[in-house]
C-alpha cells in the first residue's frame, strides 16, 4: 500500500480479529516503538491517539488515518509550485477582506480539485476494508498536528463529519477536512501568529460510524480536585458531543481506583440529546434517569484506569457505550431539529456535528441479552490531563524522626 | 431558628409540663448568663435520650476524666478540657480553646515529652492498660449491697470487727461511683492520644486524596482481629453447638429465650453440653450492651436475651445449610493491605510515602487499643456498673423507699447516697425510713417529665457561631467541623434525611423503625433498619437487613465498621431518622453520600 493510510482497531479483518490491533498499511503508519509526537506529526493528535490505544488492546471502533503525508501529496496537487500558499503568507493579518478573499479561493480549489491518484485510491480501498459494505456509514473527522492548549481553538474550528455513506463521499468529506484549514477565522488566526503556511500538515480520521445509548469523559485525574486516587465519568444519553458542546448537564460520577467504589453520583437533568439526527429534546423518561448503571461505571472505569496505565500518566478519555437504542430518537423524532438526517444523506457531506466529540461507535450489540458492560465500551481519544499536571501542589508531608512527631507537630501547630 | 444563627442558652423555654427539669439535674450543669457568648452543641452522639437523673453521671464523670487528660495529663497544646450543661434533659458541650501563641508554645513542650512517651512505648502501656482494667472490673463486680439484716452475724462481734452492715452501704454504693470515674480516666487515659494519631493519618489522606472518603481512610486503619467482633463469634459458637448437640430444633424464628433454657434442661445430656458451653460465653461476651453504656435502660444481652435469640436461629439455619461463614479474616487483611497499598502508590512522591508510612504504622499500633477499649469499658464494666446499681435499687425496693428497684435511676448519684442514708438510719433505729413519702412523687413527676422532653427536638447548637473551627484537637473532642454547622444552619430539605455515609453503596427498601432493641425480632429478611443507635450487640441481625440507618454514631463507629465487612449500605449519624422516618416507608438509602430519602 501506501504511506497515505493507517488503519487501526481490526478493519476489516475485524470478525476474524479480536479487536484493538492496529494495522499498519503504509510506511506512514509505524510500529511499536515510535515515539508518540513522530505518530502524532503523521496521524494527528486524534489520530494517533487512537492508533495507540488500539494498539495497547484497547477497544476503539476500527477506522483508518488519512496521513498528513495524504495531504502534503493533495496539496502538491493543488499548489504544486506553493505560490499560492506564498500569497496567503504574505496577507497583512489585519486586512480581514483579504484574508477571506485568499480563503475562499484556496478552499474552492481544494474542493474541486482531484485527488492525486494514489491517494484517492488507497482511501476508497481502506474505507472498503473497513467492511459494513458499500453503504458504511462513516465518521469523518479532522486531526490535527498542533494539540497544545494554544491552538486548541484553532483546532476546534475544523470540521467533523458524521454518518457519510460510500467511498466518495468520504473522499469528498476528506477534502474538506483539509478545506477548513482555510476557513476564515484559521487563516486569520495563521496570519496573527505569523505562522508559515507551508508547514501546515493536517491528518484526517475516519472511522466506523455507530449510535452509542450513553456517551461522555472521563477524568482518571479528579477535575475538580486533582485527587489522584478516583476516576470522573461525565455521560450523558445520545452522543457524547451534547456534553463538549455544553448542551446538557451530564451525569457525573466518581470511583475510587483502589477499592472500585463509586464514591459519588450526581444524576442531572438531562433535558437535551445529541442523536446523529442532531439536536432534541431527551426524552421525559431519559431526563432524570442515570445514564450509566453500576456495572458500567464500574466497567467504565476500569478500562479508564487500563489507559492511565498504558500511558503512565492521567488521561482525559472520550467513551461511548454501545447497546440497545433506548432513545427510541434515531430514527425519526428529532428530525426538525436536525439539520440533515444521516439517513438521507447522500454524498458528498455528512452531517455536520456541532463538535468533534461526536461518538461514532459500532452499534451492532444485540438486541436482546446485551453483552457485558467492559464489552460494549468504545474508546474515542485519549489525551493527557494538563490542568493539574501543570500545578502539582508540594508534598503533604514530609518524614519525620518518629511517627509520632507527626501527631505532636500537628496538636502544637499554633494556630 | 432564624437563618444564619442558633438560638442563645437563654432563649431557651422550659418544655411545656416539664417546667421542673431542673430539680433532676446538679447546679452546675445549669447554663448560666455567661454561658450565652460560647458556642455550644448538643451531644446528641453520646446522650441522645434525655437523662434521666442517675445518668448524668455519664456525662459528669467522663467529662471529668477528659478534660483532666487533655489539659492537665497530657497537656494538649490547643485545648483545655470539655464543659457540659443540661437544658431541657439535653446535654450541651463547648471546648475550652487555647489561643494565646506563647501558651500553645509552652503547652506544646510538656505535650511533646508526655505524649511521646505513651507513643513510643504503645504495645507495653497498653499491657498495663489492660491489667488495671482488669482489676477494676474485678473490684466492681467484687462490689456488694449489704443484707441489713434483723442481727449482724456472729463474727462481726467474735472477731471483734466492730463495723455493722448499715455502714457499708454508702461505702460499697459510693465505691461503685468512685470505680467508675477510676474506669473513665483510664478510657480516656490511652484515648485520646489514640484519636490523634487517627487524626493526623486522617488530615494526611484527606490532603493527599481530597475524594477519599472517611470510610476509606477508616478501613486502612480498621483491626481485623478485634474484641468487639467476639460477642458475634461467640454466637455462631453457640449456633454450631446447638447443632453438634443435637439441640438445633430448639432455635427457631421467634423462639423466646426463657423457654429455649428451660427445654435444654430437659434434654439430657447434648442440653446440658449446650449450656455449659453457653454459660462459658456469657461471661463476658454477654456483658456487651445494647447501647453505648451511657443509659441505664440500655442493657446488655446478659440482662436480656432478646438479642442473641433472635440471631441463633439464624445462625442455626446457616449451620445446617452450611453456610455459616467465620469472619474471613485472612480476607479482610489482605484487603485492607491492598488499599493501603493502592494509595500508597498513588502519593507523588517517595517522601510523601515516607510518612504515609510512618502515620499509618502509628494508627495501626494505638488502634487495637482504640477499638478494644469499649468492651472493657463500655460494655463488661459498665454492665456491671448498672447491674450493681440497680442491686442498690432493690435495696431501697425493699426498704420502701422505691417502688421498684429501677426507679434508683430517676434519683441523682447525691440523691441516691440521701436515699441511703436514710436507710441505713430507720436500719439502726429500727423505725421505717421516710423515703418514701419524699422520694416516690419525685421518680413518679421524674418520669412524666422524660416523657413530655421526649418529644422536645433540641436545637443542633447554641450560642454565637465560632469564627474558624480548624483546630484538629477541638475537630477530635466535639466530633463537629466547620462544615457541620453549616449543616446546621442550612433549613431541612423534605424528604432527605442526612447523615454520614459510613458504607457505601445505593439500595432501596422498606424501612423499619425500631427504638428499643428489644423489636429486634421484628425485622424481616431485606428490610431496612433505622434505628437510634447501632451498637455492636446489633452485628447479628446485619446478616438479615438490606442496609442500615441511625441516629447516632460515625464512621468509625462499630456499626459502619459491620457494615462495610458486610457490604451493606449504612448512613449514621443522622440525628433525627428516627423521627422523620416510618415503618413501612420506601427509602433510599445511599452510603456514598450518607442520604436516606424518602421515596413515598
Amino acid at each position: 500500500m501506501t504511506r497515505f493510510v493507517c488503519s487501526f482497531g481490526g478493519a476489516s479483518e475485524r470478525d476474524a480479529e479480536p479487536p484493538g490491533r492496529a494495522t499498519d498499511t503504509g510506511s506512514g503508519a509505524d510500529g511499536p516503538g515510535i515515539a508518540d509526537a513522530d505518530r502524532a506529526a503523521d496521524l494527528g493528535g486524534k489520530g494517533a491517539s487512537l492508533a495507540r490505544l488500539a494498539r495497547a488492546g484497547l477497544p476503539v471502533p476500527p477506522g483508518y488515518v488519512v496521513t498528513t503525508a495524504a495531504f502534503a501529496e493533495a496539496m502538491t496537487a493543488v499548489d504544486p509550485s506553493g505560490a499560492l500558499r506564498a500569497s496567503v503568507e504574505a496577507l497583512p493579518p489585519g486586512d480581514v477582506r483579504a484574508i477571506a478573499r485568499a480563503a475562499v479561493r484556496f478552499r474552492a480549489r481544494i474542493t474541486a480539485a482531484p485527488l492525486p491518484g494514489g491517494v484517492a485510491s488507497v482511501i476508497a480501498a481502506s474505507y472498503r476494508d473497513l467492511g459494513g459494505g458499500p453503504g458504511a456509514a462513516v465518521a469523518v473527522r479532522s486531526s490535527a498536528t498542533m494539540e497544545d492548549s494554544a491552538a486548541a481553538s484553532f483546532a476546534g474550528l475544523q470540521d467533523t463529519y458524521l454518518g457519510v455513506y460510500g467511498a466518495d463521499a468520504v473522499l469528498d468529506a476528506v477534502r474538506r477536512c483539509w478545506a477548513s484549514l482555510y476557513n476564515d477565522e484559521s487563516v486569520a488566526y495563521r496570519r496573527r501568529l505569523g505562522m508559515g503556511e507551508h508547514d501546515l500538515a493536517m491528518a484526517v480520521v475516519v472511522q466506523r460510524m455507530v449510535h452509542p445509548r450513553a456517551a461522555g469523559v472521563i477524568f482518571t485525574r479528579s477535575p475538580v480536585t486533582g485527587d489522584r486516587s478516583v476516576v470522573a465519568i461525565e455521560g450523558t444519553w445520545g452522543l457524547g458531543s451534547a456534553l463538549v458542546a455544553g448542551d446538557v448537564t451530564p451525569d457525573s460520577f466518581t470511583v475510587s481506583k483502589v477499592t472500585g467504589e463509586i464514591t459519588g453520583r450526581r444524576v442531572a437533568g438531562k433535558l437535551r440529546m445529541h442523536a446523529p439526527g442532531g439536536v432534541c429534546p431527551m426524552p421525559a423518561h431519559l431526563q432524570h434517569a442515570p445514564c450509566l448503571s453500576d456495572g458500567e461505571i464500574r466497567a467504565l472505569a476500569r478500562l479508564a484506569c487500563r489507559v492511565e496505565d498504558h500511558y503512565g500518566a492521567p488521561q482525559d478519555i472520550e467513551w461511548a457505550l454501545l447497546g440497545d437504542d433506548v432513545t427510541g430518537i434515531q430514527d425519526s423524532p428529532c428530525a426538525p431539529c436536525a439539520p440533515e438526517s444521516p439517513n438521507t444523506s447522500s454524498a458528498p457531506a455528512g452531517t455536520k456535528a456541532p463538535a468533534d466529540a461526536s461518538a461514532p461507535a459500532d452499534a451492532s450489540a444485540p438486541a436482546d441479552a446485551p453483552a457485558p458492560a467492559a464489552d460494549r465500551i468504545v474508546l474515542l481519544q485519549s489525551r493527557p490531563e494538563t490542568v493539574w499536571a501543570a500545578r502539582e501542589p508540594a508534598p503533604v508531608a514530609s518524614p519525620k524522626p518518629r511517627a509520632c512527631d507527626h501527631v505532636l507537630a500537628l496538636f502544637g501547630k499554633t494556630p | 431558628m432564624e437563618q444564619g444563627r442558633f438560638p442563645l442558652p437563654s432563649e431557651i423555654a422550659d418544655v411545656p409540663g416539664a417546667e421542673n427539669w431542673r430539680s433532676m439535674y446538679a447546679y452546675f450543669t445549669r447554663f448560666t448568663p455567661e454561658d450565652d457568648k460560647r458556642f455550644w452543641f448538643y451531644n446528641s452522639m453520646h446522650f441522645p435520650e434525655p437523662m434521666p437523673a442517675f445518668d448524668t453521671v455519664t456525662a459528669e464523670i467522663p467529662y471529668s476524666a477528659i478534660g483532666a487528660n487533655t489539659a492537665r495529663l497530657f497537656v494538649f497544646p490547643t485545648t483545655l478540657g470539655i464543659e457540659h450543661r443540661i437544658v431541657n434533659g439535653r446535654v450541651y458541650i463547648t471546648a475550652n480553646p487555647v489561643t494565646d501563641p506563647a501558651e500553645i508554645g509552652r503547652r506544646a513542650e510538656i505535650f511533646g515529652e508526655r505524649a511521646g512517651h505513651y507513643y513510643e512505648n504503645w504495645d507495653s502501656l497498653y499491657e498495663g492498660w489492660k491489667g488495671r482494667m482488669a482489676e477494676l472490673i474485678r473490684q466492681i463486680e467484687a462490689v456488694t449491697v449489704p443484707e441489713l439484716p434483723e442481727f449482724e452475724d456472729a463474727s462481726v462481734v467474735m472477731e471483734s470487727r466492730g463495723v455493722a452492715q448499715n455502714h457499708y452501704v454508702r461505702e460499697n454504693f459510693q465505691r461503685c461511683i468512685t470505680l467508675f470515674s477510676k474506669m473513665w480516666h483510664h478510657h480516656t487515659e490511652m484515648l485520646m492520644l489514640g484519636y490523634g494519631a487517627y487524626v493526623v493519618f486522617f488530615q494526611f489522606c484527606k490532603q493527599a486524596f481530597p475524594e477519599i472518603s472517611d470510610q476509606t481512610v477508616a478501613r486502612m486503619v480498621a483491626g481485623i482481629d478485634v474484641i468487639m467482633y467476639r460477642p458475634d463469634d461467640e454466637l455462631r459458637r453457640l449456633a454450631r453447638a446447638a447443632v453438634d448437640n443435637g439441640v438445633d430444633d430448639l432455635f427457631t424464628q421467634g423462639c423466646v429465650a426463657a423457654e429455649v433454657l428451660t427445654a435444654l434442661r430437659d434434654r439430657g445430656e447434648g442440653g446440658a453440653r449446650w449450656l455449659e458451653e453457653f454459660a462459658a460465653a456469657r461471661d463476658p461476651w454477654f456483658l456487651i450492651s445494647t447501647g453505648d453504656g451511657f443509659y441505664h435502660h440500655h442493657l446488655s444481652w446478659e440482662d436480656d436475651l432478646t438479642v442473641p435469640f433472635t440471631a441463633l436461629p439464624r445462625y442455626v439455619a446457616q449451620v445446617r445449610e452450611g453456610t455459616l461463614r467465620d469472619r474471613p479474616t485472612g480476607e479482610l487483611q489482605a484487603e485492607r493491605e491492598r488499599i493501603a497499598d493502592g494509595y500508597r502508590s498513588l502519593l507523588g512522591s517517595d517522601e510523601e510515602r515516607a510518612a504515609f508510612g510512618q502515620m499509618l504504622g502509628l494508627c495501626r499500633r494505638v488502634f487495637p487499643f482504640v477499638e478494644d477499649h469499649k468492651f472493657y469499658c463500655e460494655h463488661w464494666f459498665t454492665t456491671r456498673f448498672f447491674q450493681k446499681i440497680r442491686a442498690f435499687g432493690a435495696l431501697l425496693a425493699r426498704s420502701g423507699v422505691l417502688a421498684e428497684a429501677d426507679d434508683v435511676f430517676q434519683l441523682h448519684h447525691t440523691e441516691v447516697d440521701q436515699a441511703l442514708a436514710d436507710v441505713m438510719l430507720a436500719w439502726a433505729a429500727g423505725s421505717p425510713p421516710l423515703g418514701g413519702a419524699h422520694f416516690q412523687p419525685v421518680v413518679a413527676e421524674r418520669k412524666r417529665m422524660l416523657k413530655v422532653l421526649r418529644d422536645w427536638s433540641p436545637p443542633p447548637a447554641l450560642g454565637p457561631v465560632p469564627e474558624a473551627l480548624n483546630d484538629p484537637a477541638v475537630h477530635m473532642l466535639w466530633g463537629v467541623t466547620q462544615q457541620t454547622i453549616e449543616s446546621w444552619l442550612s433549613p431541612p430539605e423534605s424528604g432527605v434525611v442526612r447523615g454520614i455515609g459510613a458504607s457505601s453503596g445505593v439500595v432501596e427498601g422498606t424501612a423499619r423503625v425500631l427504638t428499643d432493641v428489644n423489636q429486634i425480632g421484628e425485622i424481616a429478611d431485606g428490610e431496612i433498619l433505622v434505628c437510634p443507635v447501632t451498637a455492636p450487640s446489633w452485628a447479628p441481625v446485619f446478616g438479615k437487613i438490606k442496609a442500615a440507618v441511625s441516629d447516632i454514631g460515625g464512621s468509625m463507629s462499630h456499626a459502619a465498621i459491620v457494615a462495610r465487612e458486610y457490604g451493606m449500605p449504612a448512613v449514621v449519624g443522622t440525628g433525627d431518622a428516627t423521627k422523620r422516618i416510618t415503618t413501612g416507608q420506601r427509602v433510599r438509602v445511599d452510603g456514598d453520600r450518607g442520604t436516606v430519602e424518602v421515596l413515598e
